[in-house]
Parts: structure tokens; C-alpha cells; sequence
């Protein structure tokens, strides 16, 4: 029923859906993935109702598919974010975004001495997502770790 | 990119480290003249280093190689604003293999993307100076006949030194209990505490030099640096906590080594010196044997 009201809401022909993002991450979320620069028609649902998070955010991108490797990108602010593929108003593909081990330039270093905020050196982390401590990454040059807390995303 | 170069004292294994270090005290005691005959070996120098260049190029020049190169970026292309890339790219073209050492932090990794030679790290800032823990290693096995099982003080900066961080994550290898002396202020990042806890070893961090010194087999002592204080009266309290005179030794053990990565300042009196105990010099005088074998091992010529 809930799904059903969500659709209602905005429901889209074709496209994707990305659904449960924490709130605090929705609009870092649009920020990672561009979607400020797209020129589909794009519907940002913040504070939405949630049985998971009582709160939730969502984004919903008309006549666009990403691929996976640029929605891989918000699993390090929104793991918990479903990917819901549209096509004719059907649901084709659900998933949930898993965190990368690596990911690419991104983000960048916390260090500022490290090669990549000062020469032309595109970023890479690994990264760490140990039980007990906050997810980091691990420049793959300089190997200083940037918290998450701390990242700022390119 | 070369699987042989040397950017990180993680890429080495325990195994590795230890063939390294036998290799070491070959070449100590059987000079071999001819090994890089007809090798080109450039020693690029971003920012000028005195010690680990000499080393190096006295390593290069006992194993017969040529060098070419610079000992400070004003005197390169660098200064006219030449990037890394295009630096590294065309000097790996004329050299058979190359020693850097840069202010950037992770220069070296990203050097070793982009040349066609064996890249050896001489130090990229504050990240890693492996050939520094590599001739450590070196010292700490010469004087003590183990690696396994030793109790080893690490005074000073612990929190920027990045010598003292490498041998941390080096002596992981073997069982060592580490006795972390530093101010408060420059403690070990909690990091490298993980990976010592990692690796189910025992760690004392305290503030006091002299309660270590009776306990250890190794003295490690870094310079502290007044400009790694936010506030100066801090610094000046503590300044004078890490400084070792000799009749701080007269209770230590007999196998005790003092290491110091050098240049030394004032952290280690100079009646320290003649002591027997002293070992900083002749640690120094090993890394040139250690960069003799660092050098064949990663032309793949031992």
C-alpha cells in the first residue's frame, strides 16, 4: 500500500528510483551523483515516511539509467539506499547498493599535502569498513584516512 | 609500474624483509665492485636530504652503478613547473631505475604508475622513508643476533615521525612489545595502535623516558619539534623530558642499542657518544649496505 502511495506521488514511465536514503545523506546523495546537472526530470522527496528510519529520502530520475559503478559512489553515504529500475511503470530491477571496496577520484584526500590535491593525480581509496569503527577511506597515495565525517566529495 | 619497487615498508613480507636483510650484511662484508656496471641510476631529489642521498649514492657508486640526477628541485625542470608525471615518464626512460625522495605525500606510489623502471622510495613527506625501517631492521638484527621477541622504547614524536610508524608496522612482524615514550601531545595515531593490537602484541604507552630505558633491548630515540605544538608552553615543559644523558643508561640493559634515525639536535646528549651503547652512527653507516642490497633486490640482480 505504502509503495503504492509512494507512485502515486511521482511515478515515472521509465527510470530509476533510489529509495531509503537516510535523510541526513539525501542531499549529499544529489551532490555525488550530479543530479543538479541532469536535464530529466528529477523529483527529490525529503522527510518522506519510512517504516525503516521513520525518515527517509528519495530520488526519483526520469528516462535515466546509471550505471552501477555511479550509484556504487552513494553507498558510502546511503548504504542502506535501494536502486528500483523503472521501465513502463513496472519495476524491473530492485537492489541495494553495497559498499565498494575501492572507490575512485570521487572524493577527495583530508591530506593536504597529498599528491592528489596538489598535482593532477586522480584520488583512490580503499575502503575500510571495520565492524567497530566508522567507515573510512584509505588514500591509495599518501595512505592517510579520511572519515567519513570529513569527506568532501569532488 | 614494477612489482619489485620498493614505495611502502608494508610491501615487503616478513619473509622479504628478512632475505633483505641477510643480503645486507653480504654486501657488508663482500663488496661487489661490478654488480650495476653499465646501470644508470637516478637519484631525483624533490627536496634536499643530506644523509639518505649520500647513502644512496654511496650504495650506487660501491656496486660500480652511474648516477644521474638532481639534489634539489630548484635545479630542475620541477622549478619551471613541470609536473611529477612528465618528470617520472622521461627520466625512467633514461635510467635503469630510480631513487626519489618528495615533499608530496604518495609521490612515490604515483611514480610508480607512471615509470617504466623500478621506483625506490626515499622518503615522500611525512608518509614513508622505508629504506630508513629497512636499515633500522638491519641494526636492530646486527646488534641483538633476533628480530623476535624484543622490547623496544620508542621515544619522541610518535604521533608525525614517520620512522617511527614504519617500524611499528616492520617489528609487527616479530612479536616485539613496544614502550611508547612521548608528551601527550604526540602519541602514537590511534591507527597504528590498531595495528599493533591487530597483531595481538603488547604496547605500554608513557610519558616518562626514564622508566623505559631499564625495561628495553632498543632505544629508539626522534627529535620532538617545537613547531608540532599549538601551544609553545607546552613544548618548552616537555622539551627537556626527551633528552637522553648518558647516566640515564647506567641501569639499562647490557644488550641496549641507542638508535636515532638522525639529524640529531639536542635529544641525545653528545656524552651519550661514547658510550657502548650508542649505536646511531654505525646505524647510519648500515643503510648504506642495507640501499646496496635495497638496490639489487629490486634490479632483481640477487
Amino acid at each position: 500500500m505504502e509503495q503504492r502511495k509512494q507512485l502515486i506521488v511521482s511515478a515515472i514511465e521509465n527510470g530509476t528510483v533510489i529509495d531509503h536514503i537516510p535523510v541526513d545523506s539525501l542531499f549529499t546523495a544529489v551532490k555525488i551523483l550530479d543530479i543538479e546537472n541532469l536535464t530529466e526530470q528529477v523529483t527529490i522527496g525529503f522527510n518522506f515516511g519510512s517504516k525503516k528510519f521513520g525518515k527517509k529520502g528519495i530520488i526519483k530520475v526520469a528516462n535515466k539509467f546509471f550505471e552501477d559503478k555511479e550509484l556504487d559512489k552513494i553507498a558510502l553515504v546511503a548504504p542502506s539506499a535501494t536502486i528500483i529500475t523503472i521501465k513502463d511503470f513496472q519495476i524491473i530491477e530492485k537492489r541495494t547498493v553495497g559498499v565498494p571496496k575501492t572507490i575512485g577520484n570521487i572524493a577527495k584526500c583530508i591530506n593536504p599535502k597529498c599528491i592528489t590535491n596538489i598535482q593532477e593525480v586522480a584520488c583512490k581509496f580503499t575502503v575500510i569498513d571495520n565492524e567497530d569503527e566508522p567507515l573510512k577511506l584509505k588514500c591509495h597515495y599518501c595512505e592517510k584516512y579520511t572519515t567519513l565525517d570529513h569527506i568532501e566529495f569532488k | 609500474m614494477n612489482n619489485r619497487s620498493l614505495i611502502s615498508i608494508t610491501d615487503y613480507s616478513k619473509e622479504e624483509l628478512l632475505e633483505l636483510i641477510k643480503l645486507a650484511d653480504y654486501f657488508e662484508h663482500n663488496p661487489e665492485p661490478e654488480l650495476l656496471k653499465n646501470k644508470i641510476i637516478a637519484t631525483l631529489f624533490f627536496e634536499p636530504s643530506t644523509r639518505t642521498r649520500l647513502s644512496f649514492e654511496t650504495a650506487i657508486q660501491r656496486l660500480g652503478g652511474r648516477i644521474i640526477g638532481f639534489t634539489d628541485a630548484s635545479t630542475s625542470s620541477v622549478q619551471k613547473g613541470e609536473s611529477l608525471r612528465d618528470t617520472i615518464t622521461n627520466v625512467s626512460l633514461y635510467a635503469d631505475l630510480i631513487v626519489m625522495r618528495s615533499p608530496l605525500e604518495g609521490a612515490a606510489r604515483f611514480a610508480n604508475e607512471v615509470s617504466h623502471v623500478p621506483i625506490i622510495n626515499a622518503g615522500d613527506g611525512a608518509n614513508q622513508h622505508p629504506t630508513q625501517c629497512m636499515l633500522d631492521l638491519f641494526s636492530i638484527m646486527k646488534t641483538q643476533g633476533t628480530l623476535e621477541n624484543l622490547n623496544i622504547a620508542l621515544v619522541g614524536d610518535l604521533k608525525y615521525g614517520r620512522t617511527t610508524h614504519s617500524l611499528v608496522q616492520a617489528m609487527s612482524n616479530f612479536n616485539a612489545t613496544f614502550f611508547l615514550v612521548s608528551p601527550n601531545e604526540l602519541r602514537l595515531p590511534s591507527s597504528l595502535i590498531q595495528s599493533i593490537k591487530d597483531a595481538h602484541l603488547n604496547y605500554y604507552e608513557m610519558t616518562s623516558l626514564e622508566e623505559a630505558i631499564p625495561l628495553v633491548d632498543v632505544l629508539y630515540m626522534t627529535r620532538i619539534q617545537r613547531e608540532r605544538f599549538a601551544d609553545p608552553l607546552e613544548y618548552e615543559k616537555v622539551k627537556n623530558s626527551y633528552v637522553l644523558k648518558n647516566y640515564m643508561l647506567d641501569n639499562s640493559k647490557d644488550n641496549l642499542k641507542v638508535m636515532h634515525p638522525l639529524p640529531r639536535v639536542n635529544e641525545i646528549s653528545i656524552d651519550v657518544d661514547d658510550n657502548l651503547k650508542a649505536y646511531y652512527f654505525q646505524q647510519a653507516l648500515n643503510g648504506v649496505f642495507m640501499r646496496e642490497a635495497i638496490l639489487a633486490h629490486v634490479l632483481d640482480l640477487k
